[in-house]
């Protein structure tokens, strides 16, 4: 189940697989897909991942797609590990993302890991950000912006969860990659960021609790 | 051999007699297995053959000790160095350990001591060193001590691998395992390859007896304190004594609640693996000094040390185990022809008849134990891969090395190649990248691809997973006091207080991992909740405990407040009987609880509510966490469950473990460690957590994707067959099962007296279902509306 909210004046969706979904645009808006993150490890030498976070995904990038049919899909930077990691894309995944892009605008909003303009076998066009009367980029900056880049995570009943952060001057996506860990929303550069606000946890479905402004704890004895 | 005239001048300078197992072991010829109660000079008997072998001189290694505590080579060297100085023995003698300088180790690489006393895991880290031929090119002897205890874990099947590669670097060395007392010692002499078995002579009878205290033991807990008075007492009686908690929260609990009696100031020492390394050795060093009158210790200390003076064991809490707690008691008193002294501690009222279950057994020597299984998988994925470090290998030479180590002396043909296949590339089945490569083959041999990755291999070394600990320091200058699990960290806010070196300190901040705290004497300690030994309380002890509660005849055996307690169990419920499978429904704190008194051990039990909390997610009851004990298992759930039989059911509980690689948290944890074994996921890389987490992930990501993608993944295997021998343990669901075919189920209307305890265990088990998303959603919008925002 959705959740619904007002931010710079735009109203939105998020949705409990941590993609943004904004109705008057009908743009599908995710962050931090990190596409290739094992390829990229294991290329450095490092350990042998499974294989199989680009189709993870893809996957579930595809079921928000089917979901929402929109007329646009944005990439909110590190979209790629890196560009060898776009570039090593095997051709049968490369087809299926220009398949989930067809009929529609697909951008890439380039992140700190892809900062390159992408290789020819991938649709849609590279931009480093969008003016939509907010601005869209990957990193925060000045807002109000819709964000991602630091992958926001909840403490909600005992479970960390990935989560939305929405504030007066911010508006940051959770990474929507397979292989992402999470930053805490109460860690010093996201209280920066966002003082106050929402927090809304991604899971079965997603759960707004609020940032800042009660005591996140209860009452102690 | 036989003993050399110095060396008899030298026993009898002593006053000392050799031993006759002493001297058997220097006759033996080959490989031997010496089982000796502790003080028997089991460690001098082992070194003998080398120290007589030595005085002639030898150019390089000789002879490898490996224990599997670093305290003990401390130990060691200290004993070692007076035979050696007054013999005049042209023998070097050094440990290596991890706590051993890089300056030394390197050294020790271009020349290595003649005694060399190191641990399993610096052995592994030694052996993956190209120099490794020429270090151990000249080993003679190896001495494998408490091998009982290394071999009721992987860290005694890597150290079997490594046994194995010291057979092929060094042809005819002989191998000595030092063992306490075990119940099978021909396994254990399988275990190392084979070896002719030497009895000690056992000693005389233990004189064990419970504490007998003012107070009775409490209705729940597992602090001990109401024995405080009796303990001090006792100490100031004895000698040295050592005072065994089951756990490092335990401990600093009673060491404070010692010290706040201790109107004599009697030293006492604190010793547990929380604290700092400064700390543990200072106690270790004024222990051997006879500085201390006692020491509050857990497992830490629980090898054989040579701690000459104790001359009292106090258990405080459940010994678990028939066999640990022999073992325990024979710290005490180290003279030979001694009885051990021992006294018992229960901690709470159900403890009060397991330590009285675990006395007879002692009595009647009837020593539990369950054989362990062939040699796990991902141990020998992490050997493969340091082999490589080491050099190029040929497969096949490799395989028949590792065939000669007892654990994996069944080991297939295609067991191996699986291994090797994943350290080489990972083993997944989708082969469409070049880049998975970490081995490759070149010349029909296999090496690193990239030797640059040997050093990443070596920080992974070992096969102990620790939950990630964080360092705690003073906020305002001031040295390390201990570390705490990262999960107890995680639910501290500032102001908290909790216990830590024997002290209370207050949180004030996490900064760069680092938990800071400052001093807070007055205040009440929160209870510091970071883990200790978990073990599942054996089979046999069980029956014995059950037996005994469920026979009022034999209840005069018991202290009379515990005979009461049981009494009122009876009255207002009924008594857990052998044969009958008694379980209860009750209300407690808005949350329904069945309570299940199993008797089958913790693990076994943990399955059983694994398993069962599924079923009743599947009927709507709302399952909500669960903990298992070693004798009970208690579930809370939303809604009552009038009739647990159909959740008992075996054919469905079978085929609910079919399904049990469903994404869990047992599975999970069980995954994790062996995905850090096996070498997929680093443990502690340099600088990776202090740089921001969004960098890494938790190796639930990868088990969830290997399950959705490649389910016939060999570390899904290796996790899975762990579970079932280990962690999971369902044949013992089965038995409990078969010795209680009929079922007594109550609806008691409140808590009753055998399920009070229960709702005070650690470890609970939260379980991901629809009940916990109610729970999440009545979180949420109670915060909302809390921020007037809903």
């Amino acid at each position: 189940m959705t959740y619904a909210f007002d931010f710079a004046g735009h109203a939105f969706e998020a949705r409990p697989s941590g993609a943004l979904y904004w109705p008057e645009r009908r743009w599908l808006i995710v962050a931090d897909l990190h596409l290739g993150k094992s390829e990229r490890m294991a290329r450095r030498g490092g350990s042998l991942l499974p294989p199989y976070e680009v189709l993870a995904t893809l996957d579930r990038l595809e079921a928000e797609i089917t979901a929402t049919d929109p007329a646009a899909v944005v990439s909110l930077g590190d979209g790629f590990d890196d560009d060898a990691a776009a570039l090593a894309l095997p051709d049968a995944l490369c087809d299926r993302l220009r398949d989930m892009a067809w009929g529609r605008r697909w951008i890439w909003v380039s992140g700190n890991h892809d900062p390159s303009p992408l290789c020819p076998r991938l649709p849609g066009e590279t931009v480093g950000e969008m003016d939509e009367g907010l601005i869209l980029r990957h990193e925060a900056g000045q807002g109000p912006d819709v964000s991602g880049h630091f992958h926001p995570c909840v403490r909600l009943a005992g479970d960390r969860r990935r989560c939305f952060l929405v504030g007066r001057d911010h508006l940051i996506l959770p990474a929507f990659g397979a292989y992402t860990g999470g930053l805490a929303i109460d860690s010093p550069v996201l209280t920066a960021l966002v003082p106050q606000g929402l927090a809304i946890a991604c899971g079965a479905r997603a759960l707004p609790v609020p940032v800042g402004a009660a005591p996140r704890r209860g009452h102690r004895a | 051999m036989t003993l050399p005239p110095e060396f008899q001048d030298w026993f009898a300078r002593q006053g000392w007699q050799p031993h006759p197992h002493q001297l058997d072991l220097l006759a033996a010829q080959g490989d031997t297995l010496l089982i000796a109660p502790t003080g028997g000079g089991k460690t001098l008997a082992g070194f003998l053959p080398s120290l007589v072998d030595l005085k002639d001189g030898h150019k390089g290694l000789h002879t490898l000790y490996v224990s599997p505590l670093k305290a003990l080579t401390a130990d060691i060297a200290r004993n070692l160095a007076r035979p050696v100085a007054e013999l005049n023995l042209p023998v070097r003698v050094e440990d290596r350990t991890g706590d051993t300088r890089s300056s030394q180790r390197a050294r020790q690489r271009v020349d290595p001591p003649q005694i060399l006393l190191t641990t399993p895991e610096s052995l592994a880290l030694m052996l993956s060193y190209e120099q490794a031929p020429q270090i151990f090119g000249s080993l003679r002897r190896v001495v494998l001590d408490e091998l009982h205890a290394l071999a009721e874990n992987k860290r005694g099947d890597q150290l079997m691998l490594c046994l194995a590669r010291l057979r092929t670097l060094a042809p005819g060395v002989t191998v000595t395992g030092l063992s306490a007392t075990v119940e099978d010692p021909r396994a254990l002499a399988d275990f190392m390859g084979g070896a002719a078995i030497i009895h000690a002579d056992p000693g005389p009878e233990p004189d064990i007896a419970m504490l007998a205290t003012a107070r009775p033991a409490p209705w729940s807990g597992g602090g001990g304190h109401y024995a405080v008075p009796e303990v001090l007492a006792e100490i100031r009686q004895a000698r040295t004594t050592i005072i065994f908690i089951n756990t490092r929260a335990q401990a600093e609990l009673f060491f404070q609640a010692l010290w706040a009696a201790n109107d004599d100031n009697l030293p006492i020492g604190l010793h547990h693996g929380s604290l700092a390394r400064e700390a543990r050795q200072r106690v270790e060093a004024a222990m051997a000094a006879g500085e201390l009158r006692a020491v509050v210790a857990t497992g830490s200390l629980d090898l054989g040390i040579d701690w000459g003076a104790v001359d009292l064991v106090i258990q405080v809490g459940a010994p678990k185990n028939v066999k640990r707690l022999v073992q325990r008691i024979g710290r005490a008193n180290h003279r030979y022809n001694a009885p051990s002294r021992a006294r018992i501690v229960p901690a709470n009222r159900f403890e009060v008849v397991e330590c009285i279950a675990a006395l007879e057994a002692v009595h009647e020597h009837d020593l539990d134990g369950d054989p362990r299984g062939p040699g796990p998988l991902d141990v020998l994925c992490q050997h493969i891969l340091l082999t490589a470090c080491a050099g190029p290998f040929d497969a096949d030479a490799l395989l028949a090395e590792v065939r000669t180590a007892g654990p994996y002396r069944g080991l297939t043909r295609a067991q191996f190649d699986d291994c090797l296949d994943f350290a080489a590339t990972g083993g997944y089945a989708l082969r469409a990248y070049d880049r998975w490569q970490r081995l490759m083959q070149r010349g029909g041999l296999w090496r690193l691809r990239d030797p640059r990755a040997a050093r990443d291999l070596r920080m992974n070394v070992g096969t102990i997973v620790e939950a990630e600990m964080l360092k705690v320091r003073f906020r305002r200058g001031g040295g390390l006091l201990g570390e705490v699990e990262e999960g107890f960290a995680a639910t501290l806010v500032p102001g908290d207080t909790f216990l830590i070196g024997g002290q209370t300190v207050r949180y004030d901040a996490l900064r760069e991992m680092v938990v800071e705290v400052t001093k807070q004497p007055t205040r009440q300690p929160r209870i510091a909740l970071y883990s200790g030994m978990k073990l599942a309380t054996s089979t046999q002890l069980s029956h014995r405990v059950q037996a005994l509660i469920g026979d009022p005849a034999r209840h005069w055996v018991l202290p009379p407040d515990t005979a009461d307690w049981l009494d009122l169990q009876a009255r207002i419920s009924a008594l857990p009987q052998p044969g009958v499978l008694l379980s209860e429904s009750f209300p407690f704190q808005g949350k329904w609880h069945l309570a299940l008194y199993g008797f089958a051990g913790r693990n076994a039990l943990q399955t059983l509510g694994l398993l069962m909390t599924k079923t009743m997610e599947d009927a709507g009851l709302g399952p909500l966490g669960f903990i298992a004990t070693d004798y009970a298992l208690l579930i809370w759930s939303l809604d009552p469950v009038a009739d647990p039989a159909p959740l008992l059911d075996r054919d469905a509980l079978r085929a609910g473990l079919g399904d049990w690689l469903a994404g869990n948290a047992v599975m999970k944890r069980t995954f994790k460690n062996v995905a850090v074994i096996s070498g997929l996921i680093q443990r502690n890389m340099p600088g990776q957590r202090k740089s921001g987490k969004q960098a890494t992930f938790s190796s639930d990501i990868l088990y969830d994707t290997l399950r959705r993608y490649d389910p016939d993944h060999l570390l899904l295997r290796i996790t899975a067959d762990e579970a079932r021998r280990g962690l999971v343990d369902f044949d013992r669901i089965e038995e409990m099962l078969d010795f209680s075919p009929h079922h007594d189920h109550r609806m008691t209307g409140r808590v009753t007296p055998l399920a009070a305890p229960l709702l005070l265990e650690y470890g609970r088990v939260p379980i991901t279902g629809a009940g916990r998303e109610r729970m999440a959603e009545a979180e949420a919008q109670a915060l909302m509306a809390e921020a007037g925002l809903a």
